[in-house]
């Protein structure tokens, strides 16, 4: 289907503005169904598989089924984001299991400060830009 | 018909698109705009957080120098991209992105992205310009510093750009429509910058049914930079320099980590190694063939020697390579395992981070990497200037990085300005400054923001004007196929066949076969010659003017109508450009059959094309390439 939906898991996001999924899929593909308040992949055949809305989605509604054109059938990978990390289980068609857990960031959500926290010491004419050349470690931008 | 809005926006300084080049544009120019009282706007189709090619993340960041450390020299950099590209480079381009690309580097780690570090609390390269991350949300920590600089009140999402805002050659900015409400969109800005990404589904992938949305490059990313730089008038350079990555198959999974962090061989079916037994090759391509690293394009041709002789499927020896690794820990097996445990965890992790599908289609066909190889192969044919591509506009490069010679062809004044006054262009919507990838895309749209903001200070251009008439032309433009699909939808009794009208579907499915067949695509083994090209465009025109006849259902499908009006373009000045440059310079990416050798004496030089939206005239030229460091030398040809 690629990304497809619990009908038993989505609320519909309980009749918000727009969904979770609607709100983050990069190619426009998830909508929701207003009759059935349940949300759907309107174009497999465009999706990515980058798991926006599976991560996303409040309710855990939202897994990713292989392309069929290509993917034998009975594998899943299911992510669990947290603020600071992601755990992933993999499972594999002959029903193995792996699990992993890497870091997805080191800062608290929504604090990132453009500056980095480094002055700008340099001038619209200079060539060196907001930040630099603190950011770049070196005491000067590199010229010829 | 429903009504729809016309939103008129005023600013200074448009951004178009929220990938890693905007995002950087953004916090580059907010800076420098508050300082100047200036106004900065963006505008994004998807959402900031996960749009662009970064959307679903990245395991690597394949641009750092390392200048801090003295790891490398911008020079350095300037060699391996001219190098890689078969000599096809502004060096003064790839120089400037390579003096600033680390800052943006340090900015991510401060931002909250974890790059890996080692012991000694230095960054762990993937390769000599390749760092480590963890990177699954490397967007969204760098949308959000984006945002924090921005303010949410001038962003604008969801919110699908058409194209310029012409007045005869002079642009004023934006115009498009939204796909969440009824509104049309009309940014009326002193300044544009273009970063709106390259373009993938221009050539028939290789999947037939749902895989089709597994290309290796989003499949978001329609051409709408070329597009936009094309009817603004600007002058385009690279439009023939495709890519075509060599990756696991099918599901397109990175290799990086295998080739350059485990040290796996590729070999085919036959235990043969092609970049061994094929090497008398590389000679034909001299003096490119000799550089180290191979040209990724010489590397793929190898690779399609060898199935073109029918010695496929060719395979990442995953199992070799990790018994290579294992060898070393042979008396120790507790280190041994705790290594095992760390290789397993980094390679999945490269797949998860930045290709989950891979990560699927491994474990549906019970792939156990340390017992077996993996299949690899050439994908399609991407337009992405950003990696291993060039394609894009010609755009003005720095002042100080110029030579006498080279200041009067590649400079006018504002660094990643177009030919077009005013019109700014980063990321793959500008050309020949291959290898920036994300960092430096990011890099460079601070860069370009910087010159943009000094444009509208030193220049000051007059608020534009845009009369009303001209508004309600484009908007009339923009929305046709919505009533043409209401106006005939009731002509047949299955919307999708309709003499009236061709849906955005089918129209990209036509674009894409006859690319696919007629210049070189995956099922023509990327072979191509002057007939070939010639029929090619006799099958665009035809294209062109059913353009006219597209219809939309709904604003997803007007998104995906337009869409395909973008790739239609990318794809003429993609053919006539192939056609134009009579040799084979690339031969891994495509191979025009009837001029089949390098001709250093005739082609070492930019193909540029101009289109002209009012007469439709497409002018070509030839471009010189010079050298901002002098000619290389010898031992520069060969790597240093």
């Amino acid at each position: 289907m690629p990304s497809f939906v619990n009908p038993d898991k989505c609320d519909g996001c309980k009749a918000l503005d727009k969904t979770a999924c609607q709100y983050i899929c990069p190619n426009d593909l998830m909508v929701l169904d207003k009759e059935k308040m349940k949300a759907y992949n309107r174009e497999p055949e465009m999706c990515w598989e980058c798991y926006n809305c599976v991560k996303i989605c409040p309710t855990q509604a939202i897994d990713v089924r292989g392309y069929a054109d290509f993917v034998p059938m009975g594998a899943s990978v299911v992510p669990m984001r947290s603020t600071d990390s992601i755990m992933w289980t993999v499972k594999f068609r002959n029903g193995q299991i792996k699990r992993f857990k890497f870091p997805i960031r080191t800062t608290p959500e929504g604090q990132a400060q453009p500056s980095g926290g480094w002055d700008t010491t340099a001038s619209l004419d200079d060539l060196a830009l907001a930040t630099e050349p603190a950011s770049l470690g070196l005491p000067a931008v590199w010229t010829k | 018909m429903v009504d729809f809005k016309t939103v008129e926006v005023d600013t200074d300084l448009l951004i178009l698109g929220g990938g890693m080049a905007a995002c950087g544009a953004a916090v580059e120019a907010a800076y420098w705009a508050k300082q100047h009282g200036l106004k900065v706007t963006l505008v994004d189709k998807a959402v900031v957080d996960r749009s662009g090619a970064v959307a679903m993340g990245l395991s690597a960041i394949n641009q750092y120098v390392g200048l801090k450390d003295g790891q490398n020299t911008v020079k350095d950099y300037v060699d391996y991209v001219r190098n890689d590209l078969m000599g096809v480079t502004r060096e003064d381009l790839v120089a400037s992105i390579a003096r600033h690309v680390d800052s943006s580097v340090h900015l991510f780690e401060k931002w909250g992205l974890p790059i890996w570090k080692d012991e000694n609390g230095d960054y762990v390269h993937e390769g000599r310009w390749q760092l480590m991350i963890n990177g699954e949300s490397y967007k969204v920590v760098v949308a959000e510093a984006a945002k924090n600089a921005l303010g949410k009140e001038n962003i604008y999402e969801r919110v699908f750009i058409v194209g310029p805002l012409m007045d005869g050659e002079e642009c004023k900015g934006a115009y498009g429509f939204s796909v969440r409400e009824n509104a049309f969109y009309v940014f009326k800005a002193r300044a544009t910058l273009v970063a709106m990404g390259g373009a993938v589904h221009v050539f028939k992938p290789r999947s037939s049914g749902e895989g089709q949305g597994r290309a290796w490059y989003p499949p978001w990313n329609a051409g709408a930079s070329a597009y936009f730089t094309l009817m603004a008038g600007a002058e385009m350079t690279c439009q023939e320099v495709r890519f075509i990555p060599v990756r696991f198959k099918d599901a397109y999974g990175p290799v990086g980590a295998w080739f350059l962090l485990f040290k796996s061989r590729a070999t085919n079916a036959f235990g043969g190694e092609y970049m061994v037994e094929r090497k008398a090759e590389l000679a034909n391509w001299a003096p490119y063939g000799h550089v180290k690293p191979i040209p990724a394009n010489l590397r793929n041709y190898l690779g399609m020697l060898d199935v073109m002789a029918g010695k496929g499927p060719i395979y990442m020896r995953t199992e070799e390579a990790i018994q290579k690794i294992a060898d070393t820990y042979k008396d120790d097996p507790k280190a041994y395992q705790k290594k095992m445990k760390e290789l397993e965890s980094e390679a999945w992790e490269d797949f998860l981070d930045m290709t989950i599908s891979q990560a699927i289609l491994w474990a549906a066909t019970n792939v156990q990497p340390e017992e077996k190889s993996s299949e690899i192969a050439a994908a399609e044919p991407y337009f992405i200037g950003s990696h291993s591509g060039a394609s894009g506009a010609w755009v003005s490069g720095p002042e100080d990085l110029q030579t006498e010679e080279t200041k009067k062809e590649y400079f006018w004044g504002y660094e990643g300005m177009s030919t077009v006054k005013g019109v700014f262009c980063a990321g793959d919507a500008s050309g020949a400054s291959s290898h920036k990838f994300s960092s430096g895309s990011h890099a460079e749209g601070r860069i370009v923001a910087k010159a943009a903001i000094r444009y509208l200070v030193k220049e000051n251009p007059p608020k534009p004007t845009v009369d009303a008439a001209k508004i309600e032309e484009l908007k009339a433009a923009t929305y046709k196929p919505l009533h043409l699909f209401e106006q005939f939808k009731g002509a047949t009794t299955q919307t999708d066949v309709n003499p009236n009208y061709i849906l955005p579907k089918m129209f990209m499915l036509r674009l894409q076969k006859l690319m696919d067949e007629y210049a070189g695509g995956v099922s023509a083994q990327f072979t191509t010659s002057k007939p070939l090209l010639e029929r090619a465009l006799e099958l665009l025109a035809f294209l062109k003017e059913d353009a006219a006849n597209l219809a939309a259902a709904d604003l997803h499908e007007l998104m995906r109508a337009w869409e395909n009006i973008h790739r239609m373009y990318q794809a003429e000045a993609h053919v006539r450009s192939i056609l134009f440059r009579e040799e084979t310079r690339w031969p891994g990416y495509y191979f025009r059959a009837d001029t089949p050798k390098l001709d250093e004496q005739n082609w070492h030089c930019f193909v540029n094309c101009i289109y002209n939206q009012y007469t439709g005239e497409w002018k070509m030229l030839k471009r010189p390439i010079l050298h901002i460091f002098g000619p290389p030398k010898e031992h520069e040809l060969l790597g240093g």
